[in-house]
């Protein structure tokens, strides 16, 4: 303590009971440590600092965004110090003449949004929670609803700062386009959940802000009939941002969560299609063409999205789907797997066989145009045992299928500690001991968010 | 059950400058769209339209790119529409523009029911639908919460008055003018708007309305005189507090007090 106390103010470091509940867990809540110390740095610095002392005396340290993780990756399993970022949350640099913007790592995804935005740029990564920071999408290498076309966080980052276990300030990458210039430590650092160093800095691609957006929102009879389109549409060259899957159940979850009507639709099943461009006229060709083939493929009709109230009534639905199943049940244990997209109908059919054949009930909503899936265990009115068993028996057969079928296990969440044993099972004891060899180069001492991803 | 539903075309946002010399809005270059509470009004009568029969037009007034509007509400489902456009129209204020659609709805012949959005997001004034109403000597109410019933020529409504909530019935044919978010209006569909291509809207000047006498519509119709219109102050003045929960609480307390807030 007396070492923090020699360069950081008594307000950014708390210890024990003054040490909020919230910083002993993450979103879903379904691990819960608290750290012995909270420290708030402000500056690479003090990072290195803390990180040196750190690594001396082998005390672990856990990196926190803003807690909206879902898998426990940012949840302090072993103690030891807690470093949170939300008060390194400058936007330090737009160089416009590279389109590249520079930021801290607590800066809120929200934030950086609207203030490229407002600025006539789109920093296209669009996962749900906006209020997660930049430093800790970075980390879960996020994806979002954008993917389809734009791609996920990692398409994005031209350069990494970060600190090394050992205390060293590094900068990994540039702002250049192309590079070849030997290993890429920055790719290995995105996506690595806080195990091989602490990011207290990234430079960003932007691109120029579309100036038309629109989405069409596609009822089909059945969950088949919409998915099945999806390769399709893909293929077409209509060029879609987003292709969203939302089910009868979970818009009737949104429905009563927010205790607004969504917009009356037939059928079971509904894409939500986003378009973007420069042109009216251009995207409304390449909408029609997809409206086309929607309904040659059993679309009942395709409604269109163009205006801030349409896409208030459509998107805050669709943005409230985890709320709206998290505030149905009692507790939920999420599955965030990633199958090849022509699969998805095949792994869904799966999940229905499941939910029915042990009696949980699982709402599921997605990204039918990458084939992530969100799929929810909720315990409802089961009795605890029953419930971990049940959980249990229903992660293994899912992730089984999802391997079976060419899946990852995470599309955009991460490993953190929920989803370790999977990884494992999935990419076997080569690439877990590579990993673990990685980890070891970065981080030898092992202080870094110990028991997370690869253990 | 006959029904004429008013819409209106407005700057798709609030964001819209006023040109400090003439007092008029720039709307040069700035995408419209229809008033977010006409589209309450519009799924209002598509919802009668299903539980009573009959038909639904839609009624605007405006510049050609009105059209625009019309469409989007065929493609909403609407049968049929009507665009009073003329330039002896134009600077109509909310007597003249009242008085350019009744005449508008004379001409188009019986109906049981007008329905119109609350207000618009751009005039504001939520004077139209009851002006209409006068000048067509119907009844109306406002701020029309539900449709509860129409039988034997009567139509039952609930008003929302604010601190009370009317439930107001009428003899057809009247007018009611919708509040906002009592219902989840309906996307327009790619296969109406294929279906029934860009035809279809008849676009009326001051010649097809019964009212013959210019000097009744637009700006020489209007007895209202703009004096001036300015775009609100906008200040970003702001005071940044630091202190406990405690403190910060007692010293908003104060402010609040002090500003006569509390």
């Amino acid at each position: 303590m007396e070492y923090l106390r020699s360069f950081l103010p008594e307000n950014r470091i708390l210890v024990g009971a003054n040490i909020s509940p919230d910083y002993a867990r993450d979103e879903l809540g379904a691990v819960e440590s608290a750290p012995d110390v909270l420290v708030r740095p402000q500056s690479a610095e003090e990072v290195s600092k803390i990180l040196s002392y750190a690594n001396e005396r082998l005390l672990p340290v856990v990196t926190r965004g803003a807690g909206t993780g879902l898998v426990g990756g940012a949840v302090a399993v072993s103690g030891g110090f807690m470093l949170e970022t939300t008060l390194m949350n400058r936007i330090v640099e737009l160089d416009e003449r590279n389109m590249a913007v520079t930021v801290e790592p607590g800066v809120l995804l929200m934030d950086l949004s609207k203030y490229v935005q407002d600025r006539g740029y789109m920093y296209p990564p669009d996962p749900g929670e906006t209020s997660a920071t930049i430093g800790g999408n970075i980390s879960t290498n996020a994806g979002g609803m954008r993917a389809v076309k734009y791609g996920v966080t990692r398409d994005y980052v031209l350069s990494l700062t970060a600190v090394l276990p050992t205390g060293e300030i590094e900068t990994f990458g540039s702002k250049v386009v192309k590079n070849s210039s030997g290993y890429s430590i920055k790719d290995l650092l995105i996506g690595s959940e806080g195990t091989l160093a602490v990011i207290v800095g990234a430079t960003l691609r932007v691109i120029p802000l579309p100036s038309e957006i629109v989405s069409l929102l596609v009822p089909f009879p059945t969950f088949r009939a919409a998915v099945s389109t999806v390769p399709e549409l893909i293929r077409s060259g209509t060029d879609p941002t987003a292709v969203e899957f939302l089910t009868r159940e979970v818009i009737s979850l949104a429905e009563d969560y927010l205790g607004k009507r969504f917009p009356r639709i037939e059928g079971d099943t509904a894409l939500l299609l986003t378009y973007d461009g420069f042109s009216a006229q251009e995207l409304r060709e390449r909408m029609d063409k997809a409206s086309e083939l929607c309904i040659e493929k059993g679309a009942y009709d395709v409604f269109i999205v163009d205006t801030e109230e349409r896409r208030a009534a459509v998107w805050t639905a669709r943005g409230a789907f985890l709320e709206a199943i998290k505030s149905s049940t009692t507790q939920f244990d999420e599955c965030d797997v990633v199958v090849p997209r022509s699969k998805v109908a095949d792994f869904t059919e799966c999940v229905n066989e499941l939910s029915g054949r042990i009696g949980l009930r699982i709402p599921y909503f997605g990204h039918a145009g990458d084939g992530n899936l969100h799929v929810y265990f909720c315990r409802d009115g089961l009795e605890e045992t029953l419930w971990e068993k049940k959980l249990q028996e229903g992660f293994d057969v899912l992730y089984t299928k999802a391997v079976e079928l060419g899946g990852m296990v995470s599309g955009e969440h991460g490993i953190g500690f929920a989803k370790r044993d999977y990884l494992a099972q999935r990419l076997g004891p080569n690439q877990m001991e590579l990993m673990r060899r990685i980890k070891k180069a970065f981080d030898p001492n092992g202080i870094l968010n110990p028991q997370k991803v690869c253990t | 059950m006959n029904i004429i539903v008013c819409i209106k075309q407005v700057p798709s946002t609030t964001k819209v400058e006023v040109d400090p010399v003439t007092g008029v809005l720039k709307r040069d270059g700035i995408k419209s769209k229809m008033n977010p509470y006409d589209l309450f009004a519009l799924e209002q009568a598509f919802l009668l339209r299903e539980r009573y029969g009959g038909t639904v037009a839609a009624l605007s007034m405006g510049p050609n790119q009105a059209r625009d509007v019309l469409y989007e509400a065929l493609y909403m489902g609407a049968d049929s529409a009507v665009l009073a456009s003329d330039r002896r129209f134009a600077g109509a204020d909310v007597l003249a523009t009242g008085y350019t659609l009744s005449q508008c709805v004379r001409k188009m012949g019986e109906y049981d029911l007008i329905i119109c959005g609350k207000q618009t997001t751009d005039g504001d004034t939520a004077q139209v639908g009851p002006e209409m109403a006068e000048l067509l000597g119907i009844p109306h109410a406002c701020n029309v919460l539900s449709v509860d019933g129409f039988s034997e020529g009567t139509l039952t409504v609930k008003a929302n008055m604010d601190h009370s909530v009317y439930t107001v019935k009428m003899k057809a044919p009247c007018l009611i003018t919708m509040e906002k978010d009592v219902n989840t209006p309906r996307l327009p569909s790619y296969l109406r708007r294929k279906k029934r291509g860009d035809a279809e809207i008849s676009v009326w000047g001051m010649e097809d309305l019964p009212d013959q006498d210019e000097s009744h519509y637009g700006l020489t119709g209007s007895p209202t005189q703009v004096e001036r219109i300015f775009p609100p102050e906008v200040t970003e003045d702001r005071e940044c507090f630091s202190g406990s929960g405690e403190e910060l609480a007692a010293r908003l307390y104060s402010l609040l007090r002090e500003k006569k807030r509390i």
